[in-house]
């Protein structure tokens, strides 16, 4: 069976999508020569009117794929570094997210923004360093962060084609990731539909991006010893929320690994929305960067900050000998406890 | 229309249609207030004029005119203002927003400066896609220091974009005088990236639609961007909040001595009598209609507020559990 890189399939995607759609064109700085890796080819393929080098003006490149979304076009924006999503946050999230609601849905604005290498790549320090995918979530942007080069390669088709704007991160912790995958089972995966990538019975763990790889290599270790499901929601905003309740069913006890920083990040949501509206059995524990984390350079400080296995398997550990205590007489006259009150 | 009782016709219903729309702001009907073009007229005029019902337009918080001149139905367009759900934008939009793409209308925007690469883009894609579509996009000079609207200059001269840049140039960003607030020229900026720039009278609707018809002709026939800076002085406030809230920021004598330039008073008198007198009725009757049109229409339904976040109708989740 052939061996797929997880850069090999968002080239593979573009070059499919782009052969398919006269509209899809790329926008970025140096996608020509393809210094990402990312755009390798499509030059040569599809010549300079669809494969745009851009002046270094993030924010004007950015509206500009908007106008011509409006005007047609299907613009799939490299940006070299996730930083930059900072810099032309208006043009995302106050310009081409919200055009389809304020214009009373007359216009779409089909854009993808395309992060190759997001998060930390290892020592380019505090502005490269970020992986702002909670940020688009919250706002409403349709978020994408693809574990494995299967999902790569059919989440990119699929934001491509998709009428609103997604924005597609490709961690660097997973860019490197390589599978075995029969070309001819290649195929869109839909957003808001999430990936069990192990069943297990005892503990689920959601894992976000090239943290997926981690959760696998825990569960691996604990195999025998506890049985972890790994839940990959591969898309973050729409959420695959029955998805995760399904699993909830099943295990009861939630740990979630997230490499946003910890307030406001998504791991907080599913922790929130799990604890309102799911089956939980036990207290739940995420694992994200820290608070308003910034990365410093030097590697041990770097790695410091983001979540890593120890951690994410002493937090199954605990969680699977954790459980809820059941309410007693005293805490439900003390106020502790309100649940007979609900009960249906 | 560029003969002159059409560019009459347009600058007259611009300013009553705003004068109408500031009574209804004073008695409630419009929330949130609206940022009046009155003295501008001319611009949206003598610009839209120049323009091929196939081109297209962006434009700012302070749009009404551009809008109308582009052609929206000023009926749906006060039911937009109003937020009733006859509106242009089914009143998701408001005076902000107000867009048409039926009529190449891409939108007023809210943020200074932020439509100049969106309809740069546009008129890129246009092209691209072998469509004979010039783009104009308005900003004020409130915008000539943002850097979204310097890189777009450069994009659209190196590409040779067909956009014309239109700086409505009204003396005031919100508040700070022009002269406080740009070092150099507006016309230098576009120049020093190699886009012909010229400044004209924007209180003179004949005089903007030369300019007009000259950089539209450019773009037209592939020599790129030009910029027109539009001099017109800002009759009323910057925002209705002003009405109240009065900042001193300009005299009164100032301010009378600024409405001497009066676009409609200037191409009124281009015109014979009879012919004005039966354009005002005429527009008089357009906007009592327009006005019982959107009083009497009713407003959209609450349980739809979310209804076009996404174009596949993904609904969000509510804000309770």
């Amino acid at each position: 069976m052939p061996n797929l890189s997880y850069l090999k399939a968002l080239n593979r995607a573009l070059t499919t999508e782009m052969a398919a759609d006269p509209s899809v064109c790329v926008f970025g700085e140096d996608v020509g020569v393809a210094v990402s890796n990312v755009t390798t080819g499509l030059l040569k393929k599809f010549g300079p009117e669809r494969v745009v080098d851009m002046p270094i003006s993030e924010q004007a490149f950015t509206s500009f794929a908007t106008g011509a979304a409006m005007a047609g076009q299907r613009p799939v924006i490299e940006f070299q570094i996730p930083a930059l999503l900072f810099l032309a946050f208006e043009q995302i999230a106050n310009q081409a997210h919200k055009f389809s609601l304020m214009t009373g849905g007359q216009v779409n604005v089909p854009v993808t923004y395309l992060l190759p290498s997001s998060g930390s790549r290892g020592g380019w320090a505090g502005q490269h360093s970020d992986h702002p995918y909670s940020l688009f979530a919250h706002v409403g942007v349709k978020t994408v962060v693809p574990a494995t080069p299967a999902d790569a390669y059919g989440l990119l088709l699929t934001a491509i084609r998709d009428d609103d704007p997604v924005i597609v991160f490709a961690p660097a912790g997973a860019i490197g990731v390589r599978e075995d995958v029969d070309f001819a089972t290649l195929a869109p995966v839909p957003l808001g539909v999430g990936r069990i990538h192990r069943p297990g019975d005892d503990v689920t763990v959601v894992a976000v991006g090239h943290l997926v790889h981690d959760a696998l290599a825990v569960a691996e270790e604990l195999a025998g010893t506890i049985s972890v499901e790994v839940f990959d929601p591969r898309t973050l905003h729409p959420f695959d929320w029955s998805g995760l309740a399904a699993s909830l069913e099943r295990t009861g006890r939630l740990v979630v690994v997230d490499d946003s920083n910890r307030s406001c990040g998504i791991g907080g949501e599913i922790l929130a929305t799990a604890a309102e509206q799911m089956r939980l059995i036990a207290p739940p524990k995420r694992i994200t960067r820290p608070d308003g984390a910034v990365l410093p350079f030097a590697r041990e400080l770097d790695l410091a900050l983001q979540p890593t296995r120890a951690q994410i398997r002493t937090a199954v550990e605990q969680v699977f000998k954790l459980s809820f205590p059941p309410a007693t007489e005293s805490s439900t006259a003390a106020g502790l406890s309100t649940a007979t009150d609900t009960e249906e | 229309m560029t003969d002159a009782a059409g560019l009459y016709r347009t600058v007259r219903l611009i300013r009553r249609f705003e004068e109408r729309a500031i009574e209804l702001v004073r008695d409630g009907t419009i929330v949130g207030g609206i940022h009046p073009y009155l003295g501008q007229e001319a611009i949206a005029a003598g610009t839209c004029a120049a323009l091929r019902p196939g081109d297209v337009i962006t434009s700012t918080h302070r749009g009404h005119g551009h809008v109308l001149a582009k052609g929206a139905d000023p009926a749906r367009m006060l039911a937009e203002l109003t937020g009733r759900a006859t509106g242009l934008n089914g009143g998701r939009g408001g005076s902000m927003h107000a867009a048409d793409f039926s009529l190449g209308i891409l939108g007023a925007n809210a943020i200074v400066g932020a439509a100049v690469p969106i309809a740069t883009g546009a008129a890129w894609a246009a092209r691209r896609a072998g469509k004979d579509v010039v783009a104009v996009t308005y900003f004020g000079d409130g915008a000539v220091s943002q850097g979204v609207v310097l890189e777009t200059m450069n994009l659209a001269s190196l590409w040779k974009v067909p956009v014309v840049l239109v700086c409505e140039n009204n003396g005031f960003a919100t508040t700070t005088r022009v002269e406080q607030a740009v070092a150099g020229t507006i016309t230098g900026r576009a120049e020093a990236f190699g886009i012909p720039a010229s400044t004209v009278d924007g209180s003179d609707p004949e005089a903007v639609l030369a300019a007009s018809l000259e950089a539209v002709e450019r773009a037209r026939s592939g020599g790129g961007p030009s910029l027109i800076e539009c001099v017109a002085y800002r009759f009323d406030a910057h925002h209705t909040w002003e009405h109240t809230a009065r900042p001193r920021y300009r005299t009164d004598d100032e301010v009378a001595e600024g409405m001497r330039r009066d676009p409609v008073a200037l191409q009124g008198s281009r015109i014979p009598d009879a012919e004005r007198d039966r354009i005002d009725a005429e527009i008089e009757a357009l906007l009592d209609e327009a006005v019982r049109f959107a009083v009497d229409s009713p407003p959209p339904d609450p349980a739809g507020a979310l209804d076009h976040l996404y174009a596949d109708g993904l609904r969000a989740r509510a804000g309770v559990s």
